[in-house]
């Protein structure tokens, strides 16, 4: 007979229990909202509308997003969804419609007292298939320059990651240098420091941080590449680092509000179990990250530019096979250029865009040691699109995706295309 | 009245537009273009089988967790056969340790193969001081199920092991013993207890399951049922490849399309094949075989062209590596089927590797190499006026 802890050590049942957990939670702060405030006049509760589209700097979109106040509860609540039907072929093979709901984001954001506030982020992906907290953090202000913020959070790397919730773009699929090159809202176990300075049209901004990271996933898994998503999957990281040393991220950005925003970060550590008891199993091994992220509104045409570039070098074994890269790097850029501003299907503010965004990665940089020929592994995306915003919260996205993606030997580009439709909004 | 109907229009144009969007995305090659697909005709559950086996070929990567090495070379199948195409040097593998036909003496120093990768916190093999060795890159592994399905009886009637028509050719099977979890096939022949083995470049295997066993063990480090032995520590351990994956990627590699011939009717490709019967050609790289019963009725009783006979030939001093496998002597190698040399670039990323090690980066630099029983051919293709060599290169590059 198995213990209750025993019971517990299962990984499916520990699962199980931590969605139970947070669904309870999350059932218990409307149950809350709804008794407490059952005999209140609705108007009490107030939408903090923000306008998501423009904010302050990439390092504040954690905070800028819109939250459903209520009174004068401390306690705001707010969220995201996003769903989509695409239909996409890859040479001429497609899986037919599918119609896919994304993911749906909770925060529920709280000032526990002065210059003391706390905001989570927890995320359901694929219809409850995933589910994971993606921010939890307390951030205690000593001054705008010094603030210290712990917990759950998330890595300052490039500026998609920190800014990545759905109502902000015209584009229904994330970046691919933002998913399938570094992780997707990476986030872990951490504490650090960030500040700020105002100073007329210029913004400076920083953030350091040391966290949990990275594991030998990243040169040892089924995507056959150097893939640091994978590091994603262990659930063990919010808990231990599995090198024993702290992943680094610092970010330094700064903004001027006629030119628009540089920032330039970098996130680096050892990534493998060197030593486990104390016994040396393996030399240390480090990945590290540089990127740079840019934004900008140009003047009279409003046209929207946001680009970001990420190069990576992993310490892979030499006793290893090259299919699995030491270098990688990758990045996006999209262009938005509202068309139309003004009333249109009776909403007062609508917006129609027109947009499309241009993506490159290469997961396996060199060239083959055997033949001296490049080594492939890459892809490069365009996706037109069309967006219509009702409102600054809410967008309907119709994409069109044309990609060529090689494979490791530089064999002709499988050819992929398709519609996607969809619509995000927050609530 | 008017948003509605507006709003109702952009609807119904999405709708529309999603019915027919299929025809804005990319299409499907020609399947003579395509090395990779499955036969015709097979029955349903033949082709859940082939998806089963495609998946396990192509998508199932092994790491250190769920096998891989300690020691290997590739990470999965599909690593050496890109589009189940010919393979790269990338990949190359390098057999040592037995230059005649007495068996490897390099079997206690990690023989017969090298595994020169190997996980994090382990050392590879080297080459051990005085083995003779060869490498070796993946072959095109389509239409190998019509292949296995040739009869024994064929094999043996195209052999000349004297010369007796006195043509310079004197194919000879590879006749090796059988490991202990392969049954002999129906209708197989046997000499002092050894059987025709047909696959790899030295026609080492005896069939696709054998020849998918040995991969599993010697190129991924994976151990298997038949292949028990992990080939870092040499001792026995767990299966770490369900029999019923190596079952399903057999039927996989049994059931793979043999690969179609493009400009059949262009006049240069009917010239140029006419050229490669007149020159000599034909005598080792026979046009036509015939399968014989076959369970899977896709591939049972056809014709197919795969130019090989499936026989060892002496192909000179200059594809002498001086390593050998089972009864083949060390300069005698199987004839190599040319059907899909004219995709090879496509699963090559973009050159040729021609030969057992990819040191051809030509057709014409492969038939200089050519010598011993092919020296005849070679003379008289470089004795062909430049037309017609041209005109034999677009043949071949037509297969």
């Amino acid at each position: 007979m198995r213990t209750l802890y025993q019971r517990l050590r299962s990984k499916k049942l520990q699962q199980y229990c931590f969605k139970i957990i947070i669904q309870s939670f999350f059932i218990f702060c409307l149950l809350a909202f709804n008794f407490s405030y059952s005999q209140i006049d609705s108007t009490l509760l107030k939408r903090v509308s923000r306008d998501t589209v423009k904010q302050g700097m990439n390092m504040d979109a954690v905070y800028n997003r819109p939250f459903l106040g209520l009174g004068k509860s401390p306690v705001s609540i707010g969220g995201y969804m996003e769903a989509n039907w695409q239909h996409i072929g890859t040479n001429g093979v497609s899986e037919g419609h599918q119609f896919q709901f994304r993911r749906m984001t909770l925060f529920v954001a709280s000032g526990i007292g002065k210059r003391i506030k706390f905001l989570s982020e927890i995320e359901l992906e694929e219809g409850g298939k995933e589910l994971g907290i993606e921010f939890a953090a307390i951030d205690f202000e000593f001054h705008s320059l010094l603030n210290l913020r712990g917990g759950i959070i998330m890595n300052p790397i490039g500026a998609f990651n920190q800014n990545h919730d759905g109502p902000k773009w015209e584009f229904t699929d994330r970046p691919i240098s933002a998913t399938q090159l570094l992780p997707a809202t990476w986030s872990n176990t951490g504490f650090g420091l960030y500040g700020k300075q105002y100073s007329k049209n210029w913004m400076f901004g920083y953030e350091l941080y040391l966290s949990g990271g990275f594991d030998n996933s990243i040169i040892a898994n089924t995507q056959n590449k150097t893939f640091l998503p994978e590091a994603k999957k262990n659930p063990e990281r919010f808990e231990e680092i599995a090198s024993g040393l702290p992943l680094f991220t610092g970010k330094m950005a700064v903004k001027n509000k006629k030119i628009g925003e540089l920032g330039l970060s970098y996130m680096g550590g050892v990534y493998n179990t060197f030593q486990e008891d104390g016994i040396v199993l393996d030399e240390k091994r480090r990945v590290d990250v540089f990127a740079i992220d840019f934004n900008s509104t140009l003047p009279k045409l409003n046209t929207f530019i946001t680009a970001e570039w990420v190069n990576i070098f992993v310490q892979v074994p030499t006793t290893y096979t090259q299919q699995f890269g030491n270098r990688q790097q990758g990045g996006f850029i999209d262009i938005v250029q509202p068309v139309l501003r003004r009333k249109m299907l009776g909403w007062e503010k609508a917006v129609l865009n027109i947009a499309c965004r241009f993506e490159y990665v290469d997961w396996n940089v060199g060239t083959f040691k055997s033949t001296g020929g490049n080594i492939g592994d890459q892809l490069w995306s365009v996706m037109p699109a069309i967006s219509f915003r009702p409102n600054v919260q809410t967008v309907f996205r119709f994409n069109y995706r044309y990609m060529q993606q090689k494979d490791i030997l530089n064999n002709p580009p499988s050819l992929t295309g398709g519609f996607i439709a969809g619509l995000s909004t927050y609530f | 009245m008017k948003k509605i109907s507006i709003a109702f229009i952009l609807s119904l144009v999405v709708l529309l537009g999603a019915e027919s969007c299929s025809k804005l995305e990319p299409t499907l090659p020609k399947n003579a273009d395509l090395l990779d697909g499955s036969v015709d005709g097979l029955s349903s559950s033949e082709n859940q089988q082939f998806l089963s086996g495609d998946k396990a070929f192509n998508d199932l990567v092994f790491t250190p967790e769920t096998g891989l090495g300690p020691l290997f070379v590739a990470t999965s199948c599909g690593s050496c056969h890109t589009g189940d195409g010919k393979g790269h040097p990338f990949t190359e593998l390098t057999r040592f340790g037995q230059s005649d036909s007495n068996g490897n003496s390099f079997l206690a120093q990690g023989g017969p193969q090298l595994q020169h990768r190997a996980i994090p916190g382990y050392t590879p093999e080297n080459l051990p001081t005085g083995a003779t060795f060869s490498k070796l890159i993946a072959p095109v592994i389509t239409g190998l199920g019509f292949l296995e399905s040739v009869s024994d009886a064929d094999i043996l009637a195209m052999a000349d092991p004297n010369d007796a028509n006195s043509d310079g050719i004197s194919g000879v099977p590879n006749w090796v013993s059988l490991p202990s979890y392969i049954s002999p096939s129906a209708g197989a022949i046997t000499q002092n207890g050894k059987y025709i083995h047909r696959f790899g470049k030295k026609a080492s295997s005896y069939n696709l399951f054998h020849q998918t066993v040995k991969a599993y063990s010697q190129d991924i480090g994976i151990t298997s049922l038949y292949e028990p032995h992990d080939t870092y520590s040499g001792l026995e351990s767990d299966p770490e490849v369900s029999s019923q994956i190596i079952q399903n990627v057999v039927f996989y590699l049994h059931t793979l399309k043999a690969p179609v011939q493009r400009n059949i009717d262009d006049a240069d490709v009917i010239q140029g094949k006419q050229i490669f019967v007149n020159i000599g050609c034909v005598s080792c790289h026979k046009e036509s075989l015939t399968t014989s019963y076959s369970p899977i009725a896709a591939i049972s009783n056809k014709v197919f062209h795969p130019y090989t006979d499936l026989l060892l030939h002496d192909m000179g001093e200059s594809l002498n590596d001086g390593y050998t496998e089972g009864g083949a002597l060390s300069y005698e190698w199987r004839t190599a089927p040319l059907w899909g040399l004219g995709l090879a670039k496509n699963s090559q990323g973009g050159e040729l590797f021609l030969l057992h090690d990819g040191r051809a980066k030509s057709i014409e630099g492969a038939l200089n190499y050519h010598g011993g029983e092919a020296v005849v051919a070679r003379t008289n293709f470089f004795n062909l006026s430049d037309t017609d060599r041209k005109k034999l290169v677009k043949f071949l590059e037509s297969l």
